[in-house]
Formats: C-alpha cells, sequence, structure tokens
C-alpha cells in the first residue's frame, strides 16, 4: 500500500498544487460563512456595500440589538421552540425508527418483504403531494398552532430514510450475537433493547444529529402549522425578523442569522466524523 | 393487523414468496409450548412495525388517497369538497402562473443537479488522494450542506447576491454590468442555483466512498497501457463509481424537485421578481394555503407525484444502459 500511495504522489499532480486547489475551493465554501461572521459586527449601513470581509472597527450591537426581541417577542422563545421542537423529534426518531428496524432486520413475519418495499417507496414520495390532507387532518383534529403535526411523523417512524440506515446497520451486525440471545431465552424485546440498540450506536447517532439539524433547519412545517408568534420556531423569527424590516436593519438581521446557526455548528464541529461517515455508508452496503 | 400466518411448508397467502421460502428450519420461531412457529415472530414483528404501520396509514396512505379525491374537488378548508372533476387540471395547464412554476423548477433541477454533482465529483476526486490535512478539507466542504436548507443561508444568500454587494461588485471588475442578481428577474434563480451547487457536501462524501473502492490497479494497467487521465476518467472511474452516481443522481433530483424554503425566502416570501422564483411548491403553497385552494393544491401535489414518478422511472429503466454493478453484488 505504502508502495502506491507512494506511486500516487508521484505521479499525481504535485502536493504543492493540491494544498492550492483544495484552499481555494475552501475559499470560496467558506466565504460565506466568514462573511456573515465579519458583517454580524458592522454597522447596517456597511453591510451591503463594504468589501472588507471584517469591519475596521467592530460593534457589538447588532447582538445587543436582539436583546430586544423581535416584535416584543423575546428570541429565547423562538430558541426554547425550536429546542423543544428538535429534541422532541430526536427522541422519537430513534425510538420509532429503530424499532421498525429491528423488525425489518431481525424478525422473520409474514409481509416483511412487502412492506420493506413500500417503506423504500416512501422514501422517494414527494412530501408536497402529503400537506394539503395533512394539514385538512390535523385542522380537523383541532391541532393547528401546536406542536403535534411537526413531532407526531417521528414517533410513528415515517422518516424512511433514517428505518433505511438502521436496517442497513442492524443487518451488518453478525447474526450469530442474537442468535445466541434467543438460544439464552431473550425474546425479541430483550435482544433488541440490550444486544442490538448498544451495537447500534453509530446509526443512532447519525440518525439523531441529523434529525436534530433537519429539525431545527425546517421552515415549511412550522410555516404551514404555527401561527402564533409565541409558538414560533427560530425559522420563523427569522421569516419574522424579514418581514419587519427588509432594508433597515441588516445588522440585526446577519446577527440573528448566525445566532440560529450556531446550535447547527456546535452540533456539526462536535460529531462531523459521524455524520459524514453516516452520510458515506448510507445506502451503499445494498 | 393482518393475520396472515407462517407455519413451515405452507403456502403463504399474499404474494410474498420470500419469506416463505425463509420459513424452513431456521426461520421458524424457537420451540415454544405447542403454538405453531412464526406465529410469535408474526406477533413480534407487527409489534415491533406499529408505530410505522400506523404512520404509514394515517399520515401517508390516507392523505394520499384524501389528497386524490380533493384534487377532483373545490375545497376551501370551510365548506364541503364540490366535486367539479378534471376541472382543477384543465385549469392547470391553462393557468400562465402554474406554467411559469413548471418552467422555474425544470430550470433549476436542469441545471442545478448537474453543476452540484459535477462540482461533488471534481472535489470528491481531489480528496481522494492521500493527502495531508484531507479530512479537514473533507469536513469543511460539508459544512454547508447542513447550513444549507436553513432561512439563515437563505438571508446571507440575499445579502450576496443583492445590488452592489460583492457578487456584483466582483462582476464590475470584470466588465460585466449585471446588478444584483437578487433584483433582476433573469438572474435570480442563478442565485437560488448557486446556493444548492454551494451545498455539495453530501454527494461528496457518497462520490469519496465510491472513489474509494475503485481498485488501484485498474489505474496502474491503464497507464500502463498509455491512457491519459481523461481515458481513465471515463473508462475506468466513471463506470467503477456509476451505481453511487445513480443514487446521487436520483437522490439530487428528487430533492431539488422539492425546494421550497430558500425560493421562499431569497425572494422574500414573493417568489419574484415577477415570478421568477415561482418553484412549483411556491405555487403549490400559495395556491393551497393563501388562496385557500386545496383542492386546486392537491392536484398540484399529484402532477408533482407523477413527475418525480416518471423520472424515478426514466432513471431506473436507463441504469441498465448505464450503471454497471460488480457481478455478485447488489
Amino acid at each position: 500500500m505504502s508502495l502506491l500511495t507512494a506511486a500516487v504522489r508521484r505521479r499525481g499532480p504535485g502536493a504543492l498544487a493540491w494544498h492550492l486547489g483544495a484552499l481555494v475551493i475552501l475559499a470560496v465554501v467558506l466565504y460565506p460563512v466568514v462573511w456573515t461572521i465579519g458583517a454580524s459586527f458592522k454597522p447596517s449601513a456597511d453591510i451591503i456595500g463594504a468589501l472588507n470581509l471584517f469591519p475596521a472597527d467592530p460593534i457589538g450591537d447588532n447582538y445587543t440589538r436582539l436583546t430586544e426581541g423581535i416584535a416584543d417577542i423575546p428570541i429565547s422563545t423562538f430558541f426554547l421552540n425550536s429546542a423543544y421542537i428538535a429534541v422532541g423529534s430526536v427522541v422519537g426518531v430513534v425510538l420509532s425508527c429503530s424499532l421498525t428496524a429491528y423488525a425489518f432486520a431481525k424478525v422473520r413475519f409474514a409481509g416483511r418483504n412487502i412492506m420493506f418495499a413500500i417503506m423504500i417507496g416512501t422514501l422517494l414520495l414527494p412530501y408536497h403531494v402529503l400537506i394539503i390532507p395533512q394539514y385538512v387532518l390535523f385542522q380537523k383534529l383541532e391541532l393547528i398552532n401546536t406542536f403535534t403535526p411537526l413531532l407526531i411523523g417521528k414517533y410513528l417512524a415515517t422518516d424512511a430514510f433514517f428505518v433505511f440506515l438502521m436496517v442497513q446497520f442492524m443487518r451488518g451486525l453478525p447474526k450469530e450475537l442474537d442468535e445466541a440471545a434467543r438460544l439464552d431465552g431473550c425474546g425479541h424485546l430483550r435482544t433488541y433493547w440490550s444486544i442490538v440498540m448498544p451495537l447500534c450506536r453509530p446509526a443512532l447517532v447519525t440518525s439523531a444529529i441529523f434529525t436534530f439539524i433537519n429539525a431545527w433547519n425546517d421552515f415549511m412545517g412550522p410555516l404551514l402549522y404555527l401561527n402564533e408568534p409565541d409558538k414560533y420556531t427560530v425559522s420563523m423569527g427569522l421569516k419574522m425578523f424579514i418581514d419587519q424590516d427588509a432594508v433597515a436593519d441588516y445588522g440585526g438581521m446577519i446577527a440573528m442569522s448566525l445566532v440560529a446557526l450556531l446550535p447547527v455548528l456546535a452540533f456539526f464541529v462536535a460529531f462531523q466524523r459521524y455524520l459524514i461517515d453516516g452520510m458515506a455508508t448510507s445506502g451503499l452496503k445494498g | 393487523m393482518t393475520h396472515i400466518q407462517i407455519s413451515p411448508g405452507a403456502v403463504v397467502s399474499g404474494d410474498d414468496r420470500s419469506v416463505t421460502e425463509r420459513s424452513g428450519p431456521e426461520g421458524g420461531a424457537p420451540p415454544d409450548g405447542g403454538k405453531p412457529p412464526g406465529r410469535r415472530e408474526n406477533l413480534a414483528g407487527y409489534l415491533f412495525m406499529s408505530p410505522w404501520i400506523a404512520g404509514f396509514l394515517f399520515l401517508i396512505a390516507g392523505p394520499m388517497v384524501f389528497s386524490l379525491y380533493l384534487s377532483f374537488t373545490e375545497y376551501n378548508l370551510f365548506e364541503a369538497p364540490r366535486w367539479i372533476g378534471l376541472q382543477n387540471f384543465t385549469d392547470m395547464f391553462a393557468d400562465p402562473r402554474w406554467r411559469q412554476s413548471v418552467k422555474v423548477t425544470s430550470w433549476y433541477v436542469l441545471i442545478g443537479t448537474p453543476v452540484k454533482l459535477a462540482a461533488a465529483l471534481a472535489v470528491a476526486m481531489l480528496l481522494a488522494q492521500k493527502r495531508w490535512g484531507q479530512s479537514f478539507y473533507r469536513a469543511a466542504f460539508y459544512a454547508p450542506s447542513l447550513i444549507g436548507a436553513s432561512v439563515s443561508a437563505a438571508i446571507v444568500w440575499r445579502a450576496l447576491f443583492s445590488d452592489d454587494a460583492i457578487v456584483d461588485r466582483t462582476q464590475k471588475v470584470f466588465g460585466f454590468e449585471v446588478g444584483g442578481w437578487i433584483g433582476d428577474p433573469s438572474m435570480i434563480i442563478y442565485a437560488l442555483i448557486a446556493l444548492t451547487v454551494w451545498q455539495f457536501g453530501a454527494p461528496m462524501v457518497i462520490f469519496l466512498a465510491g472513489l474509494k473502492q475503485v481498485p488501484r490497479e485498474l489505474y496502474e494497467a491503464a497507464e500502463v497501457d498509455g491512457a491519459g487521465p481523461w481515458r481513465r476518467f471515463f473508462h475506468i472511474t466513471l463506470p467503477m463509481i456509476s451505481p453511487v452516481l445513480f443514487f446521487n443522481v436520483l437522490l439530487e433530483t428528487i430533492h431539488s424537485f422539492q425546494i421550497f424554503g430558500s425560493a421562499y425566502i431569497v425572494s422574500n416570501g414573493s417568489c419574484g421578481p415577477a415570478d421568477a422564483t415561482l418553484v412549483y411548491t411556491c405555487y403549490l403553497y400559495e395556491q393551497g394555503f393563501v388562496n385557500s385552494r386545496m383542492g386546486f393544491a392537491s392536484a398540484m401535489g399529484w402532477l408533482l407525484l407523477v413527475a418525480v414518478g416518471l423520472v424515478t422511472a426514466v432513471l431506473f429503466w436507463s441504469q441498465k444502459r448505464w450503471v454497471h454493478y460488480e457481478e455478485g453484488g447488489r
């Protein structure tokens, strides 16, 4: 292997050119993020026109401005709502999707293959064919302006992608383990909880992180189902910011955009290995 | 709950053949006092599956049937649905704004998806080489994929592509007098496409996993035979990663059809100017939830389903010609 890498190293473009190329792409890719950080410390008037990435004398006004809240709602409200939905989603997805995945991967029951095919089919189903009837359903159940419509699907394993991810992972676990557990008299529930779940931690963590970030970034769900500002999520708070004054308060808007991203960025920095490996393995071992 | 039961060797109702095949000695439940083997497995299976079954019935299958019905009605949520047959569909084809939304979405899918995948593949090939700092770059290139779907990213995009902002000024340096892309009906769609291309991280990581599977020996043999880099790319890399390419094309295309949030925010909730970012789902949202035309919006939803289904079918059909699975694989 080392001989091969040496050969690749010798014949491929030089290390310097490689790093130069990678750095140029890196600059383009991270420019919007760095620009946002810089802009959040600029006075509103300087945000669009000024070409400097970072202000000569940074100001904190944009952030202190956020403590006033948006339209009389403290921004902590938006954050608590988003956190509640995101954490609730994570719990729901991890529990319901792993139960379903266990049945697909480890239980031999009649109709399993048909149901698996249907589940994979829902993976390709555009969500938008469902939004009208689901809205009507939740409206009839008087659940509009509650978090239930945003959470219920997570507890009913409708996120087929995560079911699929966990099935793939569970199928990769050595058969001998759960067979041994069965011989020792473990029922399915025990095998699921004490043997399979602990071994599935990588798949569970990947699903949990993706779920958190998706729920945090979700815009259409809250836009449809939440209609009072004290129920709004961070995404909706940001939208209120734009609606309120599109031109004047660029500074506050950019600062709020950045603050809204902080949980996502924090998760990313902490778990990027899991995330990227989870992404890379999903759907590949067919 | 369905009452299909398996006992070893018995014929199972339904067409679930592989279960029958497997319900041999190793497939049955462990011997348990008197009960027919398999029954316990069925019970366990359905119990474990119950969240998904409930979710599928109440949140997916039921709503699909209901929306199919609604698509033939006029319904504003408050009065009972009124059956109007195919009216919604004929109205749709006659509606210039609906046609505009089809045009915008097609353009977005047709330009955005290939460019994004090309970017993802190019960067993945760069990162496939073993170099110092590789995993750092991989993580950094992936980051926008997570941020990209947020309202924050769309707001930043508006700022970057507005009049006199960085993109505009950079163009002026090169002698293009275009003005801000956000206010320009002919350009704003490209700002939106740039936003999706920027999120090339997810397909990149999948490409990277695929590239790692390509045996090095193939390249060495090709090099010995005098094949240049382009030939190696088209005759080794592309065929060898074609399953991964297929997976990415399928996922990204379906995903692109459903763009909503970024189009809505980049255009400030108007899907304008001049309906220039009126993507399909934006119009569906507007018709359903702003104009209370739930029947019309349902009909739009079903057409989207048919369109995505057709594209998926065509992709699956075409894969025989260009996707090479390893023998015995899959």
